[in-house]
């Protein structure tokens, strides 16, 4: 009888069914959990563009959610540095972004979020700006944060993640010792254009001497190029709100 | 159905000699993967620290005990034309569980494991004692040989994490060791770290001798 054709079906119908009635149940129960771990890690790599990933660790998750409402204002801009507040009647803020999604759309139609790291209690005085990236590396996505002070030329800080870069090469992008090699690069070269801040081919070089490039990650020279990218790309998707607070942070400072 | 099989015999204590032994042989004489060489793929993957390991080696306990007592349960009604299937869709469904919980309560963790969580599917002790010993034994005997077994593979993983962080990175736990080591001898003095013990390579060198050792002193040759 256990060898019969309808006895397997049967057998395999009600497993598949119970099976599956098991796991939509636990990702119904845990779904908003999860959410909140995103969202929470998605603050963590916001903050991570300023300030160190050991004070990051080192804080609990109620205290990073603090200091992000306390610490980070946001705005949504377009690609001519125009605010956004609402999009097709929906409102808009930067934490409902979602970069991911806006970057399967063309350039001109995505939404660009900006997070501004301020000084406690005073949204105005903004000490850094925080813009996303988003691209493709060697075999997945890759992303980041990347922090630029306020005269919106020199990098504060960036963070980069990745979805499945190879570990001990690619993957190495996430290390603070790679990210710190783009603190206090710049972006704009002398005459005024963007050019970013390029990973080199190769490793151990000093690269202190040249605002634009940083020195690269043996053995991971495809990664490096999709960071470049990246970054160039965003960079220059933002280019306008960019030039909009630079003229502004001038007329201020005259 | 098991409770009834079980009382049928009241002579076989809980922890009777034999059971033990469900327990005792994986760790050492028996060892999933410095004798019977299975779960390398994951033994050379996650070790690099010791958090993670220690996290994947709860998640394959977890998996192997669960998919052990389930399939042992269910096998009088599993169709054997079909039982593999069966097996891999219950180990499938406990890997995504496992997946799934730690995406909720340690995300970080998450981050960092979940391909190799994912892969413990293809983790051929899971399979290994599903198809050897849990569809023709009691629930209980293969609760004990699947705890037996997940132990004995925890243990070697967990060592072998534990030389990976030490010599690689210089800490155990994340506690670093070679800089509290160092600061004992005066502020000139730097213990340094050997990068390979952090690639793959370096699993394979602690693996290796760690079989090594293992095979001199249980004195087990393979023919």
């Amino acid at each position: 009888m256990q060898q019969s054709n309808t006895y397997i079906i049967t057998f395999s119908v009600i497993l598949t069914v119970v099976l599956g009635l098991l796991l939509s149940g636990t990702s119904q129960v845990l779904g908003p959990l999860q959410k909140e771990a995103i969202a929470l890690d998605n603050k963590k790599q916001i903050l991570g563009a300023v300030i160190s990933g050991e004070e990051i660790a080192a804080m609990t998750p109620q205290q990073v959610n603090e200091y992000y409402s306390n610490r980070i204002a946001s705005v949504v801009v377009d690609i001519t540095g125009k605010e956004v507040t609402e999009r097709d009647g929906v409102a808009v803020t930067a934490e409902t972004v979602d970069i991911a999604k806006n970057y399967k759309k063309p350039a001109e139609e995505r939404l660009y979020p900006v997070y501004i790291f301020h000084a406690e209690g005073s949204p105005e005085s903004a000490e850094n700006y925080i813009l996303p990236l988003y691209g493709a590396g060697l075999w997945d996505a890759i992303w980041g944060y990347v922090a630029l002070e306020t005269d919106m030329n020199t990098v504060g800080g960036i963070t980069l993640a990745h979805a499945g870069e190879t570990p001990g090469l690619g993957a190495r992008i996430t290390e603070p010792g790679v990210q710190e090699r783009y603190e206090g690069k710049t972006i704009y070269n002398e005459s005024g254009e963007l050019v970013a801040v390029e990973m080199q081919k190769g490793e151990g070089k000093d690269y202190s001497g040249d605002p634009h490039q940083v020195d690269g990650m043996s053995g991971a020279t495809i990664t490096a190029k999709g960071v470049n990218n990246m970054l160039k790309n965003y960079l220059g998707y933002y280019e306008a709100y960019i030039e909009n607070k630079k003229s502004s942070s001038s007329v201020a400072t005259l | 159905m098991s409770a009834e099989t079980i009382e049928k015999k009241p002579a076989e204590a809980l922890l009777s000699k034999r059971r033990k032994k469900l327990v005792s042989d994986p760790l050492i004489d028996d060892n999933p993967v410095t004798i019977q060489v299975l779960g390398i793929c994951s033994a050379l993957a996650v070790t690099t620290q010791m958090k993670p390991t220690l996290v994947m080696a709860i998640a394959v306990i977890f998996v192997i005990v669960m998919s052990n007592f389930l399939i042992s349960l269910m096998r009088n009604t599993i169709p054997s034309r079909v039982r593999i299937i069966v097996q891999l869709a219950v180990v499938a469904t406990l890997v995504t569980l496992v997946n799934e919980v730690l995406k909720a309560f340690a995300y970080d963790m998450y981050k960092e494991l979940s391909v190799f969580v994912g892969l413990i599917i293809t983790n051929c002790i899971v399979m290994g004692r599903l198809e050897a010993f849990a569809l023709g034994n009691k629930p209980y005997d293969s609760i004990l040989d699947g705890f037996g077994s997940a132990l004995g593979y925890s243990w070697i993983i967990l060592t072998v994490a534990f030389f990976r962080e030490l010599l690689g990175s210089g800490a155990v736990f994340g506690i670093p060791i070679y800089d509290y080591v160092s600061s004992l001898f005066g502020p000139d003095f730097q213990l340094a770290t050997n990068g390979l013990m952090v690639s793959p390579v370096g699993a394979f060198m602690v693996l290796g001798l760690l079989i090594w050792v293992q095979r001199t002193k249980t004195g087990y040759v393979e023919h």
